[in-house]
């Protein structure tokens, strides 16, 4: 039973129970395939996941595997041994009527994951991270007397993960799950999308009285929520909500509530206490997991790196502001895209002088976050399925730093390649968007400019600023705005003098 | 031609001669089956698969190469068996109309071999019983007297084998279901090592007991269906890494020096006197082959009915539940809501002694319980096992009987739910350790409840047990005796 500080004001206490669905080829502990994009009902099935007379499971190694690994990634302890455990309920979808899961020995327990939330790093606790198989889905068609089962999903491999009730705001609790699915991504164990279900998740929500030391003695369990936006939403309020209640010398009452998201507020399912019985007992058709210190130092050798170490290493390398860290680190693909194109930028910096990399660096980021991103998002692809490589990116980049190209021309040429692929020195002549740095030509066009302007040129000198720009916007016109904005500038300064 | 009672190796020369075709052997057995209906051996009898199966046999043989084993002879499987696209019930009323959609490890490689399968052999309702009477589709009867019971829950297997109506049939054992019928039909019976065959595929009655095995004729032909069915199943992760020894041509009929222990436990009061003279005579003649007999004993073999009266319902109750009339077998037509859907489909299709272990199991799991039961339970176990470890430090096999009497007559055990009591003394402490065993005729007695029409009487079984993993040593012990002895050549006259 944790204990807290004794506190002056209202206190949230908030726990997760997260569910992830792992990425392994088939189901927790038989054959069929495990594919969360499937759409049609029951494809994904075979006499194992339906729970036929004779069946057996048979634990899927890769998802031993790869809960392993999260497990060590939260800083978790993983014992010698573990063991499933059937857990008993009748429901149509459960084809069993039980859940292979694990009670007593989960594979992974007592850890933490460090979050930062504004300016400090905050220590979340993991109570156990645990493997278990996912039920099918049960279908109400309206209007129908009767309802409709669908196995795909059914044996599907989760991890179940639980915190510590040390979560205190809506806030931290969208940091802690950003930082969770970052790091179950990096490993390549799920995609974590909430939308498709691949993870889930479940506060359980209650608010201390001050100087409360113990867990409130009601909680409320949230579900329904398919986004880690709706997750802070749905705490937020539910936090106002409790308070309220409290504020008015009530107890909220210990319910399940439903996450609302058109109306944006929780809404109560049910509020009947279930004692269920799930008659756990050790599944005698599996044997004991081993872990063996090799297993786990060989697990440990193959460790990726994770969003933390990532975070660090690009503030220390590439000096970015800790906000393009951030939205970089959060796309684990677009991240090591961006150093691609570090690396050929560093190519570029070796052949061409007077090159600034820092800005260049900074450059790519913007790139990388805005317009890169923008068109990935809407294409719905990810930077490897790209057309734009790392080599032509970085030469866009190039040319811009070196005055070869506007910014804004460079938006029109970025927009061929990612449509068609190609080198940006080629689109520019093709486009003929090449800048015009050559100073003859600006100077012909400036005297031009000033023989046919001459108020504006008498404003100016009388101190009228304005006149200046356009005079600037006049020259870029005459150069059919391919002139360097830096050579006119320079030059008409000179000559107005 | 006269085909029953031939054993594997003479049907194989016959097919591999082709002095007899597949498909008329097939027949052969299938006329005999039809006309001893009257012992209600089989609950389901797929004839045109057979021939069908015969035919593919025969196409085989007659191609070049040698013949697996037991290509073209029929056998049948316990209806625990899966057998896709035929008919599957446990016995019971809630799977009655059942067919699988896939074939049982052991299934598939018997359909490897070619074997040709003729049906599916009646038994107690999901194994629950030691006398074939809990099944929903009537008792099997035993050929020696057809007022007496096979025994169970192996019951048609033995019915059909012991009648000749089939050459040989699977059988699993979960706490004497194998050893028990053997012994009352006067036939071999194989009750391998937890492990030792795959359960992939056999309708799951408690899982950390449950064994796949066979009765036959004698010894010979069982070490023959071990080399077949035995080995480790992908698909079951309690099945041995363990390679498969060669048991067949490794039979050996020397046990000159071989220890055999003789566990006083396993001769206690209640038990019928002259069933003990049998066995004690048996005991003898493997000491006259050379054997060394010796005294030992396990004490903790008192807990044993103790033990698998915790375990095994518990299991049960769990591995039942997922017959729920939602997805396959029988569902009500009565329900209102899901939760009648469950409870009424329950009801009418699970028999009294299957809801009498969910009804033990589902209390003895519940929270609060659970250490006091089943974790003792587990606990003491692990004792058991250590105590035969230690035995067989000493000795190489026990030998001992298999039940306390000869057959009983037909309606005894519905009278007694704690029917059997002392028969799982017997046999419930090796399924617990999880041992390899044999019953194997060792003579015939006069039952104390009445006449019979056989004039010497009803069979006896001589139990041997061996360590874990050690089937070559039972199939050679009873291998052996076999030799010696003709007591497996005696068949009722029906």
């Amino acid at each position: 039973m944790p204990e807290f500080e004794p506190s002056t004001e209202y206190k949230p206490v908030i726990g997760l129970e997260i569910h992830i669905q792992l990425a392994t080829k088939s189901k927790m502990f038989g054959r069929a395939a495990n594919n969360p994009d499937q759409s049609e009902p029951n494809v994904d099935i075979d006499e194992v996941n339906t729970g036929q007379p004779g069946t057996l499971p048979v634990a899927n190694k890769e998802a031993i595997r790869l809960a392993a690994m999260v497990g060590l990634a939260l800083n978790c302890q993983i014992d010698e041994w573990s063991k499933f455990d059937r857990k008993h309920y009748f429901y149509p979808d459960l084809p069993k009527g039980y859940q292979i899961s694990q009670q007593d020995h989960p594979i992974s327990k007592n850890g933490y994951l460090d979050i930062s939330v504004g300016s400090k790093i905050k220590r979340v606790g993991i109570t156990r991270a645990h493997l278990e198989e996912d039920a099918g889905k049960n279908i109400h068609p309206e209007g129908l007397s009767y309802s409709l089962v669908d196995y795909n999903r059914a044996g599907c491999a989760l991890l179940e993960i639980v915190t510590e009730p040390e979560i205190e705001s809506g806030e931290e609790t969208r940091a802690f799950l950003t930082e969770l699915r970052n790091i179950v991504r990096y490993l390549g164990a799920s995609g974590c999308d909430m939308e498709k279900g691949t993870m889930r998740v479940e506060p359980n929500i209650s608010v201390r009285k001050p100087g409360e030391t113990t867990l409130p003695k009601y909680k409320v369990e949230v579900k329904n929520i398919n986004s880690i936006k709706f997750a802070q939403a749905a705490i937020d309020y539910e936090i106002a909500r409790q308070t309220e209640i409290l504020k008015e010398g009530g107890t909220p009452k210990q319910v399940t509530m439903g996450w609302n998201e058109k109306e944006n507020k929780t809404v109560e399912q049910r509020s009947k206490e279930e004692a269920n019985d799930y008659r756990y007992f050790p599944d005698p058709d599996l044997p004991v997991l081993q872990f063996t210190k090799e297993y786990l130092d060989e697990l440990r050798n193959k460790m990726p790196e994770l969003p933390a170490q990532k975070r660090a290493r690009f503030k220390e390398e590439f000096g970015l502001p800790d906000a393009d860290v951030e939205n970089l680190i959060n796309w684990k693909e677009l991240s090591a895209y961006f150093e691609d194109v570090v690396s050929e930028i560093d190519a570029w910096m070796e052949d061409e002088k007077g090159l600034d990399r820092n800005a260049m660096i900074k450059q790519a980021a913007n790139w990388c976050l805005g317009e890169f991103s923008a068109a990935l998002n809407q294409a719905n692809q990810n930077p490897s399925d790209s057309r734009v490589d790392a080599e032509n990116f970085a030469e866009l980049l190039k040319m811009i730093q070196a005055g070869e190209i506007s910014v804004s021309a460079a938006k029109q040429v970025f927009k061929v390649m990612f449509e068609k692929g190609g080198d940006p020195s080629n689109i520019v002549e093709d486009l003929g968007l090449k800048q015009v740095s050559d100073e003859s030509a600006i100077s012909s066009a400036i005297d031009s400019v000033i023989a046919n302007n001459q108020k504006a040129v008498a404003d100016y000198r009388a101190g009228e600023q304005k006149s200046f720009g356009f005079l600037v916007g006049q020259a870029m016109k005459e150069l059919k705005g391919k002139g360097n904005p830096g050579v006119i500038n320079q030059l008409l300064k000179k000559k107005l003098g | 031609m006269n085909l029953e009672y031939l054993s594997l190796t003479e049907l194989r020369a016959l097919l591999d001669s082709k002095k007899i075709s597949s498909v008329e052997m097939t027949r052969h057995f299938l006329e005999r089956v039809k006309k001893h209906s009257d012992l209600n051996a089989f609950i389901t009898v797929c004839e045109e698969e057979a021939l069908k199966q015969a035919q593919e046999a025969d196409d085989f043989i007659a191609s070049p190469g040698e013949n697996p084993f037991l290509c073209g002879i029929p056998y049948a499987a316990k209806d625990m068996f899966l057998t896709k696209g035929i008919r599957t019930t446990a016995g019971s009323k809630i799977l009655d109309n059942y067919i699988p959609p896939y074939d049982a490890t052991v299934i598939k490689k018997l359909k490897d071999q070619k074997a040709v399968l003729i049906g599916k052999t009646n038994l107690d309702q999901f194994a629950h019983g030691s006398s074939g009477e809990t099944s929903a589709f009537g008792p099997a009867k035993n050929p020696w007297d057809k007022t007496r019971m096979p025994g169970g829950s192996s019951s048609g297997s033995v019915s059909a084998v012991s009648a000749g109506l089939v050459p040989w049939a699977t059988a699993t054992e979960t706490g004497g279901s194998i050893r028990v019928p053997a012994a009352f039909t006067g036939l071999s019976g194989w009750k391998p090592t937890y492990g030792r065959v795959s359960r992939y595929g056999v309708i799951a009655m408690s899982s950390s007991l449950d064994s796949i095995g066979a009765v036959a004729n004698s010894v010979e032909e069982l070490a023959g269906i071990a080399g077949v069915v035995s080995g480790r199943d992908e698909q079951d992760s309690t099945t041995g890494q363990g390679d498969v020894p060669n048991y067949a041509p490794s039979l050996s009929k020397d046990i000159k020096g071989l220890k055999v222990g003789v566990p006083k436990e396993y001769f206690i009061d209640g038990m019928d006197t002259s069933v003990k003279e049998r066995v004690f005579e048996g005991i003898k003649q493997l000491e006259k082959m050379g054997a060394e007999l010796v005294d030992v004993s396990l004490p903790n073999t008192k807990y044993g009915s103790m033990v698998y009266a915790i375990i095994c319902p518990s299991e049960v109750s769990s591995n039942l539940v997922r017959y729920d009339g939602i997805r396959y077998g029988h569902t009500t037509k009565e329900a209102k809501n899901l939760y009648e859907v469950y409870a009424k489909s329950r009801a009418e299709g699970f028999g009294n002694e299957a809801k009498r272990r969910i009804m033990t199991g589902t209390y003895v799991l519940s929270a609060g319980f659970f250490d006091a039961y089943y974790k003792k339970a587990q606990k003491v176990r692990r004792l058991i096992v250590n105590e035969f470890n230690e035995v067989f430090k000493r000795v190489d096999v026990l030998a001992c009987p298999s039940t306390p009497s000869v057959a009983q007559k037909l309606g005894k055990a519905a009278e007694d739910p704690l029917f059997g009591y002392i028969t799982d003394q017997l046999n419930i402490p090796g399924s617990l350790a999880g041992l390899p065993a044999l019953s194997i005729p060792c003579g015939f007695c006069k039952p104390s409840d009445g006449e019979t029409p056989s004039m010497d009487g009803l069979p006896v079984g001589l139990q041997i047990i061996g360590p874990q993993w050690g089937e070559q040593k039972v199939f050679n012990v009873g291998y052996a005796y076999q030799q010696a002895t003709d007591w497996h050549r005696k068949h009722p006259s029906i």
